[in-house]
């Protein structure tokens, strides 16, 4: 065990700047956690109100949404469906080109090489989104239908793999972070005993970077779960429970978007319906990152 | 600690020129703004740049300023636009926002003292009008226009001739729809129909409901998309070959390259909108006419008097630019004479 001596700095007494400058700190940090409190309350409050006009059973199990007209069903399983399918097509195109960007970066590229193919990347998770969504919408989209005959306009195909264009940085920047971190005496050792660079980046790095591998991956799902603007211009407005990628579906985010854009007077039940499905996205998010964290805890390795 | 140096130096040197880069362009800015505001002043409407005395001198009016916000139907969207623009340009002071939250939408925020015109592609309903006069908004409603409300095809598309007004039911409606287009004409393809829509706060969805769906609400099932944008109703029918829709006749124009026409039959064969169909009434049952509601409390502002009247001035030359159709002079008459 080891013992923390704790630390006193006689020589902050006397001077104002020192003793002022840990509060004024501590405001800061402060600030970003009423922040918090402050979005969780709202939300919450809306929702509950939301859930006293709408049973929150027809909610959790119910197939079918369709809030703004009649007849009205409040079931969030498509919007859940449609959300899912972006991101796990989302995950298919970014896990394995941003691990295999990051292994390459780390275990084979000369140091020329990753000067430019690495702000390169930046540059990608630099565009902002809705370019993004305009790019699925008159580019991904033409593209996939010259080979998929009779592609709907608006199609979760096309999103999912704009919004996995979009997380291939955040993956291969934080994979290859995770493999850097592996001390090089491992792959020294490797080596040493014959192994080639390929098997050295596959069976030795990869494993003991588990925990920041499986971060990112966890990571970039739960960025890809909370993509709005992609989504909104490409994914389309039909909420329904599809496991089709060629289908025109609606995600959780886009919703908000739609609701957001035609007038819902303040305290109606349409009204009611951001929040709640607002609340539903955070908590999905709040359980990811629960879980990630606890996962790669577990898959922590201290060299 | 040489190259250290360096690298220093080639920090300043870009911090230098961002710095000086900025610097010209608020600089420049000023100076262009000041030799419009010179080159301008007959217009009656200063900048606030020009020196106070210019003001009385070269111009009878006063000086406008201030905000207008109007809201609604995005059907009227393009002709207000279009009015706002031409307006900004003799008023330069006044700053005029158009919102697209849909006819419904408009009205809440008119009704709660949001707006100062709410633009309307139907009449204000009974509980619209209601909630008005119990929040203490009193109004003036101004018919600007009519509309064609067009229904619209994929440009490949090439099977349909023309619609009944019962097909019309039959493929948007709730009740008994058909989920192909083999379900409305024997000979038409088996394949399934798109339906692209405007939402429950849009004005052109509620006329449809009355007119063609008899009040009972549009489908409902998993082949409909919804949106209070004809821009992305416009994008889903130009992309689906077997997609429907409709929205105003300003969208269909600015779009015909991509969209197809459907001429509708009410009982005395196909008619297709056009401006003389619409104005002459033989496109029915989908020409309507196009509404503002002014505040009677905003319309004490002089800026907002000011644009209502250019607005009806002007409304019969945009009008027919944006796609719609201005009312004969007789009607502007009338309408300028609630003024």
């Amino acid at each position: 065990m080891r013992e923390q001596a704790k630390m006193i700095f006689k020589n902050e007494r006397t001077s104002i700047m020192d003793k002022v400058m840990p509060v004024l700190l501590f405001v800061c940090a402060g600030v970003s956690v009423l922040t918090t409190v402050g979005i969780v309350y709202t939300l919450f409050s809306e929702t509950v109100r939301f859930f006293s006009l709408i049973p929150i059973g027809e909610f959790l199990a119910g197939t079918k949404w369709n809030p703004l007209m009649n007849p009205k069903s409040y079931g969030i399983w498509p919007l859940l469906g449609g959300t899912l399918l972006v991101t796990v097509i989302a995950c298919i195109v970014a896990i394995p080109i941003g691990l295999a960007a990051a292994i390459y970066l780390s275990e084979y590229a000369p140091a020329k090489v990753r000067k430019v193919v690495k702000p390169a990347l930046e540059v990608l998770a630099g565009v902002p989104t809705i370019v993004y969504g305009y790019f699925a919408l008159t580019f991904m989209t033409p593209l996939l239908g010259s080979f998929i005959p009779g592609l709907p306009v608006f199609n979760a195909l096309s999103a999912g793999i704009v919004v996995g264009i979009m997380i291939i940085p955040m993956v291969s920047s934080l994979s290859e972070d995770a493999m850097m971190a592996v001390p090089n005496s491992l792959r020294h050792g490797a080596y040493a005993l014959g192994a080639t660079r390929f098997e050295v980046a596959l069976k030795i790095v990869l494993p003991a970077a588990a925990s920041g591998v499986v971060s990112a991956a966890v990571l970039a799902f739960s960025r890809a779960i909370g993509e709005t603007m992609i989504v909104t211009v490409a994914a389309g407005a039909t909420p329904k429970l599809t496991a089709n990628p060629l289908e025109s579906i609606q995600t959780l985010t886009a919703y908000i978007v739609q609701v957001s854009l035609g007038d819902t007077p303040h305290g109606s039940v349409e009204y009611g319906t951001i929040f709640a499905v607002g609340t539903t996205l955070f908590v999905i998010t709040l359980l990811l990152n629960i879980g990630a964290r606890k996962l790669a805890k577990r898959l922590r390795e201290e060299y | 600690m040489f190259t250290k140096g360096r690298r220093n130096k080639g920090w300043i040197g870009i911090a230098a020129l961002l710095l000086i880069a900025m610097i010209a362009t608020a600089c420049g800015g000023k100076s262009n703004s000041s030799v419009e505001t010179a080159g301008a002043p007959a217009n009656g409407a200063e900048a606030s740049g020009t020196p106070a005395g210019n003001a009385p001198a070269q111009s009878g009016e006063a000086k406008l300023s201030g905000q207008v916000e109007l809201d609604g139907s995005s059907t009227v969207y393009p002709i207000m636009e279009a009015v706002a623009e031409e307006f900004g340009k003799v008023h330069k002071d006044v700053k005029i926002a158009v919102g697209v939250s849909g006819t419904g939408g408009g009205f809440k925020r008119f009704c709660a003292g949001e707006t100062a015109i709410s633009n309307a592609s139907r009449t204000i309903k009974a509980e619209e009008a209601e909630t008005c006069q119990a929040a203490g908004v009193g109004y003036t409603e101004y018919q600007i226009a009519y509309d064609g409300l067009s229904v619209i095809v994929n440009k490949d598309n090439d099977f349909i001739d023309y619609l009944t007004v019962e097909e019309l039911a039959l493929i948007f409606g709730s009740e008994g729809a058909a989920r192909t287009w083999q379900d409305v004409r024997a000979d038409w393809p088996a394949e399934k129909i798109l339906i692209f829509s405007p939402g429950a706060d849009s004005g052109t969805f509620d006329y449809f409901n009355e007119v063609v769906l008899d009040k009972k609400g549009l489908r409902t099932d998993d082949v409909v998309t919804l949106s209070e944008d004809d821009n992305t109703l416009v994008q889903g029918i130009a992309g689906s070959k077997y997609g429907i829709g409709y929205f105003g006749f300003a969208y269909y124009e600015e779009n015909a390259d991509r969209l197809k026409l459907v001429p509708i039959d009410s009982g005395n064969g196909p008619v297709a909108p056009s401006i003389e169909t619409i104005k002459d009434g033989a496109y029915s049952p989908l020409s309507r006419p196009l509404y503002i509601y002014t505040s009677n409390k905003e319309y004490e502002r002089p800026e907002v008097k000011a644009f209502v009247a250019f607005v009806l001035d002007n409304v019969p030359s945009l009008a027919a630019e944006v796609g719609y159709i201005p009312l004969s002079d007789e009607g502007y008459a009338a309408e300028k004479a609630k003024l």
